[in-house]
């Protein structure tokens, strides 16, 4: 028996294998593959070798993990099997995050070994169909921002902040203002990595709030700037999903102080096509291809940031970019960046997220990508309009009015109705298959939760994801309990965040973990004795 | 196993209904039922105990008062209990009772401290123990404006649970305010600062990751008193007004900020502590350029006219607004949710002026843009 058509409801439970840690499964000496002897002369190929210090030469070979093929297989299959990934769940509940479909055929061509044994030291000769792709994609994305040149080099949209407050760094110092412009505005419902990559470039940061209409306050940025402004970092629509159409303002108040401003248009996906970077004002701007653009977020990394600048920046953008010799008529690495802010990324950048973007954006053209747009802004307002239905649902500021590519919702009234927290409806999702996002701290909008349709998801799945939604809403009215203990059928059920907040205990590699829970470091001195 | 105190004040919430305020030292229960009010904080008691016994699950022994202070709603829920003191100091109960029940708890060494109360039952147990002791408020007055309470009366249950069992562990200072009886003008009645209590704190179950750890209360602090300390000026008298933010900034230049009141800083010394109005309006006499540093209390937002009343409209017009520098961690302001910064001076021309956006110092090298509205 299948799912419930009328409720829309699963009879949903994952996966749980209590899987250990791999370094746990490892047995010594067993082996994947058993490689063929060598002889001596290849065993030691001393070369080189004394030219790397001796402080970072290993004296002992590398701790990996032993274990053969099929138990690695196990492994990672059972791992994906706790896990809720967009190939699984109505990935809507990542708010802001733009869980768009990656088709299949993209990932093919990225894996394809025409691309995937390419050598970075390869000569520039023999990828001339690679750089024109790069070429290619660059000029696509000036086409939808309107800016003069991109670096396609960062690996995701802080990394792309980083290069972009890099590059306001570079300017301001060129300028000699150094001392002078050292501060960068930015809002609060802005990406958070605006401003730590404010402050990472030696920055002050000046954060701007709302006003009642749920827009960066206007009067505020008046009263912010100054000719110590370097730059405004600020998005639009922001996190919450209310387009600032006094954009254009914003960025004239902050050009009449001598000012940059940086659009992050990490995610386009309510204006790709339909609005520019360059008509609204600003200097710099970048897209997270693992959003927009449809490659995979990779969990983590690595992605996407591509980074656009108008010319009269283009002077510090990273190195190499790639251009076209007209004399020659072939494409290269071009190192030729008078101001450059140097390398942000090894070799080529991320090849094959870029080639699934270029795919991607190839395959629909001008009208599919408006289309896209369109399609987002429509499955979001039928969204909208089918949560705010639900009680104790609620959309703070702007009243009335439709919304962009997402919304920020509020449980505040179901949470002073009933005690049950966004953080507990989070959990109870998990049991129908699904999973929300709360929202970037701080919380603003109380108990709040944040949902993008983007254009993949049919209305069927749009409905389903309504449906657990507002059963789970029901239950905080009626049966608290069942949310407030949930999930029932996860994986796991409670996970103890001591062990991310506290630094003492937190271990991010298996090695931290031994030295903090078994002493590993301490009798390793001795081990070789 | 655990000790949990639990201190009921019958009549609190009561007062407001009938119109008794200013009940200090009556306190009658028979009063407030004669004038036809139906108490409320027993029944709020009731609701937190029915959560914190559903989800308790360490054993644990409670120290109560008698009768409605406690025991009689304990006992329907367990037999583990003690009585702090075995009969009211009065025929009745009253604050004094509330008082001995804290400290004696504090000698038996609870673990928390709950109690059903409002705004003056909070200021009675936190003048008998201070941050001794955490304590957890269950909301059962009229008004409340101090922050010891938790939400509602089941969270006050549920909170209490997971901290004694030990899932919550942080703590945190919070403001305990009060009507404020010596009134500044004759016949207006404000809430002050009266001191801090010390309760459990949350933090959400499962917070996103894609936002990183975010750094203790006294961390951002430490960090706003850097920020301000870096940019003293030389030859400015600089006021410093209430509270643990403030206060923070004392501690990094060193000197013994008092935490309630204003005091008067000179490069880098204190040079006068909890003024009262007069004293302050002598030394901005005598000095040319003049700061005020003040941070919001409380829940509301007020920056002016709630705890900090010495720092009359008479100050405030000599300093202007332009030197006044307001701190708060980035947490409060969030916690405001959008509505804007307050000022209640007590004077509404001054106060209608002193609207605008303000640069607010939430931590090194970082300030917000913030609305402040009379
Ligand atoms: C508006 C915005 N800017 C920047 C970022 C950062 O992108 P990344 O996660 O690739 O570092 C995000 C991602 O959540 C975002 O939503």
């Amino acid at each position: 028996m299948g799912m419930n058509m009328e409720t829309k409801l699963r009879d949903f439970h994952q996966a749980r294998w209590d899987e250990p840690i791999i370094y746990e499964l490892s047995r010594e000496g067993e082996r994947g593959i058993l490689i063929p002897e060598v002889d001596e002369v290849m065993r030691y190929p001393d070369e080189g070798l004394e030219e790397i210090p001796q402080e970072l030469r290993r004296e002992a070979p590398p701790n990996l993990p032993e274990m053969g093929q099929m138990r690695v297989l196990r492994h990672y299959l059972r791992l994906s099997q706790e896990n809720l990934g967009a190939d699984l769940n109505i990935d809507i509940g990542q708010g802001t995050c733009t869980m768009k479909y990656s088709p299949k055929i993209n990932d093919q061509l990225a894996a394809n070994p025409k691309v995937s044994e390419l050598h970075p030291f390869q000569s520039q000769e023999t990828v001339q169909g690679l750089l024109k792709m790069m070429y290619e994609t660059e000029q696509y994305l000036r086409g939808i921002s309107g800016m003069d040149r991109f670096s396609l080099h960062p690996g995701g949209g802080s990394h792309a902040i980083f290069t972009i407050a890099s590059i306001v760094r570079a300017w301001v110092d060129s300028r000699g203002e150094s001392d002078k412009r050292d501060e960068i505005i930015t809002t609060i419902f802005s990406h958070p990595s605006n401003a730590a990559a404010s402050k990472l470039k030696g920055f002050k940061v000046i954060t701007i709030y709302p006003g009642p209409d749920g827009r960066p306050d206007i009067e505020a940025l008046k009263a912010a700037v100054s000719e110590r402004t370097a730059a405004l970092f600020i998005t639009n629509p922001e996190d919450i999903g209310i387009y600032n159409s006094r954009i254009k303002e914003f960025t004239d108040i902050v050009h009449s102080v001598g000012g940059l401003c940086s659009y992050d248009q990490a995610n386009l996906n309510g204006i790709m096509g339909l609005t520019r970077a360059r008509e609204a004002g600003f200097d710099l701007c970048f897209y997270n291809l693992h959003k927009t653009f449809s490659s995979p977020h990779g969990c983590g990394g690595p992605g996407g940031g591509v980074v656009g600048v108008t010319e009269e920046l283009a002077q510090f953008l990273p190195v190499p970019l790639v251009s076209f010799d007209e004399t020659t008529g072939k494409y290269f690495l071009d190192y030729d960046v008078p101001n450059t802010i140097g390398k942000v990324k090894d070799f080529y950048g991320v090849v094959p997220v870029i080639l699934r973007a270029y795919a991607w954006i190839r395959s629909l053209g001008e009208e599919g990508l408006k289309e896209a747009a369109k399609v987002a802004l429509l499955n979001n307002n039928y969204i909208f309009k089918k949560i705010l239905d639900i009680k104790g649902a609620s959309a703070p500021y702007a009243e009335g009015e439709l919304r962009m590519e997402q919304v920020r919702y509020s449980w505040e009234k179901l949470y002073k109705d009933t005690g049950v927290t966004t953080t507990d409806i989070q959990n109870r999702m998990f049991d129908f298959g699904v999973h929300y996002w709360t929202s970037h701290e701080p919380w603003i909008v109380p108990e709040p939760f944040t949902i993008e349709p983007t254009e993949s998801y049919s209305k069927d799945e749009l409905d389903e994801f309504i449906a657990i939604l507002k059963h789970v809403a029901n239950e905080a009215y009626t049966n608290p309990e069942i949310v407030k203990t949930a999930p029932h059928k996860s994986v796991i059920h409670h996970i103890d965040h001591d062990y991310l907040d506290d630094p003492e205990k937190w271990a991010i590699t298996w090695r931290a973990y031994k030295k903090k829970y078994t002493g590993y470091f301490e009798p390793r001195k001795n081990r070789d004795e | 196993m655990k000790k949990i105190g639990l201190i009921v004040n019958p009549i609190a919430g009561m007062g407001g209904a009938v119109g008794l305020k200013g009940t200090d030292g009556i306190h009658t229960l028979e009063k407030a039922l004669a004038l036809g009010a139906t108490p409320r904080a027993p029944q709020r008691a009731r609701e937190a105990l029915e959560a914190l016994f559903k989800c308790i699950n360490v054993d644990s022994l409670f120290y109560t008062c008698p009768q409605d202070m406690g025991e009689n709603l304990l006992k329907v829920y367990t037999k583990n209990y003690k009585l702090a003191f075995p009969k009211f100091k009065g025929e009745l109960s009253s604050s004094l009772d509330t008082i001995e029940a804290a400290k004696l708890m504090k000698e038996c060494k609870v673990d928390l401290i709950l109690f059903a109360g409002g705004d003056g039952t909070a200021r009675d147990i936190c003048s008998a123990i201070g941050l001794d002791v955490p304590v957890l408020g269950i909301p059962s007055g009229v008004k409340i404006h101090s922050a010891a309470f938790a939400v509602t009366p089941a969270k006050a249950g549920e909170l209490a649970a997971k901290f004694l069992s030990g899932k919550v562990r942080n703590l945190k200072e919070s403001e305990v305010m009060d009507i404020d009886e010596e009134a500044y003008r004759a016949g207006e009645v404000k809430a002050r600062l009266f001191g801090y209590l010390l309760i459990p704190w949350e933090r959400n179950k499962i917070q996103s990751r894609k936002a990183g750890t975010m750094p203790s209360e006294r961390a951002i602090q430490q960090a706003i008193a850097e920020e301000v300390v870096t940019n003293m000026e030389e030859g400015t008298l600089y006021l410093l007004g209430p509270g643990t933010t403030v206060k923070a900034i004392g501690d990094r230049l060193g000197i013994e900020k008092s935490l309630l009141g204003v005091d008067g800083v000179l490069d880098g010394s204190l040079i006068g502590k909890d003024l009262i109005e007069k004293e302050i309006l002598k030394l901005v006499e005598q000095h040319k350029k003049v700061k005020v540093i003040v941070s919001p209390i409380g829940g509301q937002g007020y920056i002016l006219g709630r705890g900090n009343l010495q720092l009359s409209p008479r100050v405030i017009r000599r300093v202007a607004k332009e030197n006044i520098i307001i701190v708060s961690t980035p947490q409060k302001i969030a916690s405001l949710h959008g509505s804007p910064l307050l000022v209640d001076s007590g004077d509404a021309n001054l106060d209608k002026s002193m609207r605008g956006v303000y640069p607010v110092i939430t931590g090194y090298r970082e300030r917000m843009m913030y609305r402040v509205e009379a």
